[in-house]
């Protein structure tokens, strides 16, 4: 191709249409807060967003079956322009589109904030000035949370789709910017909101950063961006080229640094903490999801030739994780801190599986699952107990106002039996115990990482999940058996509207049944896990 | 060439980076972490003029518009914390920790 040559890709738009379904209906989201007049615009704005994410898994699950029918030859995967749309995609966007529309429910909630939405009614006023009162008053609510949240969305199915790394450099940006705005919005705790944000903002920024001069370096070394040019060089030219490993280093710190693994964890509690609590169940499941999803592709499609390098590195920071995760998590004080580390040990054992690299190109035994599925399962056990805990932090207040204190919640589960025992179910299985969730995805982690040899590693996960269930069995020892504050002290269950009582009962009984009956699942996904691996023609 | 312009590109980033780990006001560190975007931009160009390919030069174009989005949310970000505390050094963000 000449210097002045350039051909449009032809793109197949019915390939994309999950994706474009949701960044179109962030679209026209923006359209309705301009043109939609005030009294009906929260209602429209949740319903838009929730009817779109419902036509993006149709449009999921279409792609599936019906083309099946029509035409054998194809199950609707194949790759358009820089997108590749295969069977791990679509299982990652189901699960992803999934989860967002539960993590929007919580969004949507305004009866347990007595009317109001979570998040401030006007962001641009300064905290306690008269501004703001007087448009809490007047009961503004900024239903433009919907389309960013709709925007996030678009960028983390873009992330899951990249087949070029520029691609996913544009999906991170879209991803991200949407959620730094989105956590500096709390309505309660406004500073700590407002610091949040900055924190998330500026750390996020350098790590993008650091992204992409490892993008620019790699295209040095590769000579293009899609990954099968990247696959093609590492397995024909050298792969100890600096170039190649530098550059591999700082990708990979720009999506570690999403998924919240150590030494890149800084930013996840102070944000977790400061973000609005519905904001902070969004971002712990779905950023999580995009980015272990985008990691697992980079990894085993562009540079799975050189797997020998990476994976000690990646067993390195997934030990370093847990241990980090679980070490500090233990002496909490705050529960959506403590949630915060309970996640960044999670992505540890996340990490577990990717290490291992089990059936990187297929061929397993009936029965077992690999790396991918692996991964997909884990993070639907964590995301389910996870959006289910911060759905019941937003019910426990005092005085009107969360209460993340967790000497506050002491004996809550006495005067509240039924919220103790969803809290103590969901603790359950994020402590990885049989008859869960986790418990599922903890085994099926450990299982692929220990058949692809990486048993001393496993060994180490077991004992930081040993030593995490502590973590978890105190939460409850405190919300059972620990003397209750000054009645004044005490916070109280409020009565929980239609949406959070929808996300409980559907994480309730997604944990239970997952635990239960993992058996199709775990086989729809392991049947479905098998990358495309594009053949580069040079 | 190619290597004078990846040795300048190398320090850029690397003044980028010291400064976002030195520098105490809000402001500069984000103008820090531009001025590492704009050193992968002269990576791709310097590339894609050493391939004799045009795809370097159009990641430079979509970098600018990711920052521009950036500077958009940054600025706002930094906007709304200089109001609350007239301040925007780094170190007086202490309500978080532990």
């Amino acid at each position: 191709m000449s210097l002045l040559e350039f051909t449009a890709p032809s793109l197949d738009y019915g390939l994309l249409l999950p994706f474009l379904i949701v960044l179109g209906a962030a679209l026209v989201g923006i359209l309705i807060e301009a043109f939609v007049p005030r009294q009906a615009r929260f209602a429209s704005q949740v319903v838009l967003a929730l009817l779109a994410l419902i036509a993006a898994i149709g449009a999921v699950l279409w792609r599936w079956s019906v083309i099946n029918l029509v035409d054998p030859s194809t199950d609707g995967s194949g790759i358009t322009g820089s997108v590749i749309i295969d069977g791990p995609t679509k299982a990652f966007w189901l699960i992803l589109f999934g989860f967002g529309l539960i993590a929007l429910l919580l969004f949507a909630e305004r009866r347990s904030h007595g009317g109001a939405t979570a998040f401030t009614p006007m962001a641009a006023a300064v905290p306690g000035s008269d501004q703001e009162k007087a448009a809490a008053k007047a009961g503004l609510i900024h239903s433009e949370m919907f389309p960013l949240a709709m925007f996030s969305l678009a960028g983390m199915s873009l992330m899951l789709a990249a087949n070029d790394l520029l691609v996913l450099f544009i999906a991170l940006e879209i991803l991200s910017l949407p959620l730094y705005v989105m956590s500096g919005m709390a309505r309660q705790r406004r500073l700590a909101s407002q610091e949040a944000a900055l924190k998330y903002f500026l750390l996020g920024a350098a790590a993008s950063a650091i992204f992409l001069f490892g993008v620019a370096l790699l295209f040095g070394y590769a000579g293009g961006f899609a990954y099968d040019q990247l696959a093609w060089a590492v397995t024909d030219g050298s792969s100890g080229d600096p170039l190649l490993l530098a550059g591999m280093g700082m990708v990979a710190i720009g999506l570690l640094f999403k998924l919240g693994a150590v030494p890149f964890h800084s930013w996840v509690p102070d944000v977790y903490q400061g973000a609005p609590t519905p904001v902070t169940a969004f971002m712990s499941v779905c950023t999580k999801l995009a980015a272990a999803g985008g990691l697992l592709r980079l990894l085993y499609v562009s540079v799975g030739g050189m797997r020998w390098t990476w994976q000690p590195i990646i067993a390195g920071v997934a030990i370093l994780t847990i241990i980090v995760g679980v070490v500090i998590a233990i002496n909490q004080t705050d529960l959506k801190r403590l949630l915060a580390y309970s996640s960044i040990a999670h992505a540890g054992f996340l990490l577990v599986p990717v290490a291992g690299g089990l059936a990187l190109t297929s061929g397993l035994m009936a029965g077992q699952v690999g790396s991918v599925a692996a991964v997909a399962f884990y993070l639907i056990g964590y995301g389910l107990a996870t959006i289910g805990l911060f759905a019941i932090i937003m019910l426990v207040r005092r005085q009107g106002l969360e209460v993340t204190d967790l000497e506050a919640w002491a004996g809550i589960g006495r005067r509240h039996p039924l919220l103790g025992a969803l809290m103590t179910f969901f603790l359950l299985s994020l402590a990885g115990i049989p008859l869960t969730a986790g418990f599922v995805g903890k085994l099926a982690a450990f299982q692929a990482a220990w058949r692809g040899g990486y048993w001393w590693l496993v060994l180490v996960a077991i004992i930081g999940s040993i030593v995490a269930v502590f973590i978890y069995i105190r939460v409850i020892q405190v919300i059972y058996f620990k003397a209750a504050p000054d009645l004044r002290e005490q916070p109280h269950m409020v009565m929980p509207g239609v949406p959070v009582t929808i996300v409980l009962v559907l994480c309730a009984l997604g944990t239970l049944g997952l635990g239960l009956y993992p058996g199709p699942v775990l086989e729809w996904l392991q049947a479905i896990s098998d990358f495309i691996v594009p053949v580069h023609t040079p | 060439m190619t290597s004078i312009y990846l040795l300048l590109a190398a320090i850029l980033f690397t003044i980028g980076l010291v400064g976002f780990l030195l520098r105490r006001n809000a402001l500069v560190v984000f103008m820090c972490v531009e001025l590492m975007l704009n050193a992968a931009n002269l990576v791709f160009v310097a590339f894609s003029t050493h391939y004799g390919i045009l795809t370097g030069q159009m990641a430079a174009f979509f970098v600018m518009v990711v920052a521009a989005a950036e500077v958009v949310i940054g600025l706002s970000i930094i906007v709304m914390i200089y109001r609350t505390r007239r301040s925007t050094s780094v170190d007086n963000l202490t309500v978080l920790k532990g």
